[in-house]
């Protein structure tokens, strides 16, 4: 027999691969190293070692929050609460014709429609909501409207997202049956796709509104209102003591959504 | 031949979420006066929105003929920035992340290891990035490095979270085999659970990198660093045409990203 006898020892991969990767991890750490330099040329490194120091100094200022404070809060947590509901709301008035349009099954036109409705999904989700706010605010000044068109037009890449997968998902069958009885596509609609999605739809609205009382707190930042707007004038001031009762305000508020949320997704889903 | 069982002749109704239709009618009321209270506190000012309408246009304008050229050096500065700080604080966040997550399993760490872990992802994750922002930038001084930091923050709560719940799922018949050979703890882990998660590790570290670069494009606005400073200057500025050419930048950045990642996640998986 002159086959080559197998090898004596057991590797997993071939030398070739073996080489690749580490090839592969060499290139990684070469681009991590030129990355950090490039990243670090206007770094103040004294800045840095300083660190420690401000944040107990920071962290000294911090404590402990102003209670007195807290009724001030309320008008503020009220806003970012209707910024975040009502933007939802905008968000699935502009979400639920795109996600139809987008979707293979429920579009009308594949080759022109479809691929404008991908746009403005990958836009709105590429596009922060703080980036929105910005601009609102530059257009219409502050306010309430500014940070609600901005949760709206953020949210709806979101709920058209997961909106449209869900659509294209659907079960084939009872759209068959309606499309046997000689339905039009309105009716195929009503009938067959929307009762199947309304429970994602649902559970789509709700995550997302939970994610936009996250966003509405910090939307004042730029000037929309709300608790964000807070804590800018407090930031501006060094009131530290307020910083840390609206930042408390602010995660009771995530903690009560989430809870909430999760409850209702429990119950529909 | 028994007759088979006879087809309901009459509809019932789908099961609901709220069986008691009192229950149903306060919800629906709540929520339609909420929705009125809602819409009453927005107070928008219509002068000041007639006004911001002509600018409006103007920004409509910028980004139909972006200007790529007049501030370039600040875009190109932001750019490097923005991607620079994305790649160190993913890979820095990942390798962090990797012995939280594990010690935030059930199944492989002990109690006092698991209890502080899951408190790291949780604190990580309850604080908005933006918030970190604020705080490093104070702590770091202005620029990239304080962005990088917040990006390998916020990293560690999204990646150890999952990572750990992966491990928690696992194949535990593998685990015992190797346990079996009289194996380690460190031997246990490098070849029972590495093998079993490193596919999905790589595809949400992946997906994380898209994260990290869309977040980068806002954390400037609070002072980090990257092409959210830029954008924030141009809109400060009224420059709609620079403003056009970022977002626009921006956009295709996001898209690339997007793309690339779910075509490497399909392709290393």
């Amino acid at each position: 027999m002159t086959d080559t006898a197998p090898p004596a020892v057991w590797r997993r991969r071939t030398p070739r691969t073996a080489l690749l990767i580490w090839a592969g991890w060499f290139a990684l750490v070469a681009l991590f190293v030129f990355c950090w330099q490039v990243m670090n040329r206007g770094t103040i490194w004294a800045f840095v070692w300083d660190a420690p120091r401000q944040a107990a100094d920071i962290g000294s200022r911090m404590m402990p929050p102003r209670w007195s404070y807290l009724p001030e809060l309320m008008v503020p947590l009220w806003d970012t609460l209707n910024m975040a509901t009502l933007g939802t709301v905008l968000g699935v008035i502009l979400a639920v014709p795109v996600a139809f349009l987008a979707a293979r099954n429920t579009t009308p036109s594949a080759a022109v429609l479809r691929p404008v409705a991908l746009f403005v999904i990958v836009a709105s989700r590429s596009i922060n909501s703080l980036i929105w706010a910005l601009l609102l605010v530059a257009i219409m000044g502050p306010g309430l409207l500014a940070g609600i068109i901005a949760i709206g037009l953020r949210s709806i890449g979101f709920i058209g997202k997961l909106l449209y997968e869900a659509i294209e998902e659907v079960d084939v069958g009872p759209v068959e049956a309606v499309t046997a009885t000689g339905a039009g596509r309105a009716q195929i609609l009503d009938y067959a796709i929307v009762p199947q999605v309304l429970p994602a739809f649902w559970g789509i609205t709700v995550f997302r509104w939970d994610i936009n009382i996250r966003e509405s707190a910090i939307l004042g930042l730029v000037g929309a209102g709300g608790l964000g707007l807070k804590l800018q004038g407090s930031l501006n001031v060094l009131a530290w003591p307020q910083v840390t009762m609206i930042l408390l305000v602010i995660l009771a508020t995530v903690i009560l959504s989430e809870w909430v949320s999760a409850r209702v997704r429990q119950a529909i889903i | 031949m028994a007759a088979p069982a006879a087809y309901p002749a009459r509809w019932k109704r789908p099961p609901q979420i709220f069986t008691n239709s009192l229950w149903r009618v306060v919800l629906f009321w709540g929520a339609a006066i909420y929705l009125v209270l809602a819409l009453g506190s927005i107070d928008a000012n219509w002068a000041r929105i007639a006004q911001g309408w002509e600018r409006g246009m103007r920004f409509v304008g910028g980004f139909l003929q972006p200007d790529f050229t007049s501030r370039w050096k600040d875009i190109s500065n932001g750019l490097v920035e923005s991607l620079t700080m994305t790649l160190t604080s993913t890979v820095v966040g990942i390798l962090i992340s990797v012995p939280i997550g594990i010690g935030a399993a059930r199944n492989v760490a002990p109690a006092w290891v698991y209890y502080i872990c899951r408190g790291i992802i949780a604190a990580s994750r309850a604080l908005q990035e933006i918030i970190v922002a604020i705080f490093f930038v104070a702590m770091f001084g202005f620029g990239p490095f304080a962005g990088f930091l917040t990006l390998a923050f916020g990293t560690i709560g999204f990646l150890s979270k999952l990572l750990a719940e992966d491990i928690e799922d696992i194949d535990e018949a593998q685990a015992e085999a190797i346990r079996a050979t009289g194996a380690s703890w460190a031997q246990m882990i490098n070849y029972a659970i590495q093998p079993q998660v490193m596919p999905r590790l790589i595809g949400l570290s992946l997906y994380r990198l898209d994260i990290n670069f869309r977040e980068s494009s806002v954390i400037g606005i609070v002072g980090a660093g990257g092409i959210g400073a830029t954008l924030n200057t141009a809109i400060d500025r009224y420059e709609y045409d620079s403003a056009g050419a970022i977002l626009l930048i921006i956009i295709a950045l996001v898209m690339v990203s997007e793309y690339g990642s779910s075509y490497l996640r399909k392709f290393l998986q």
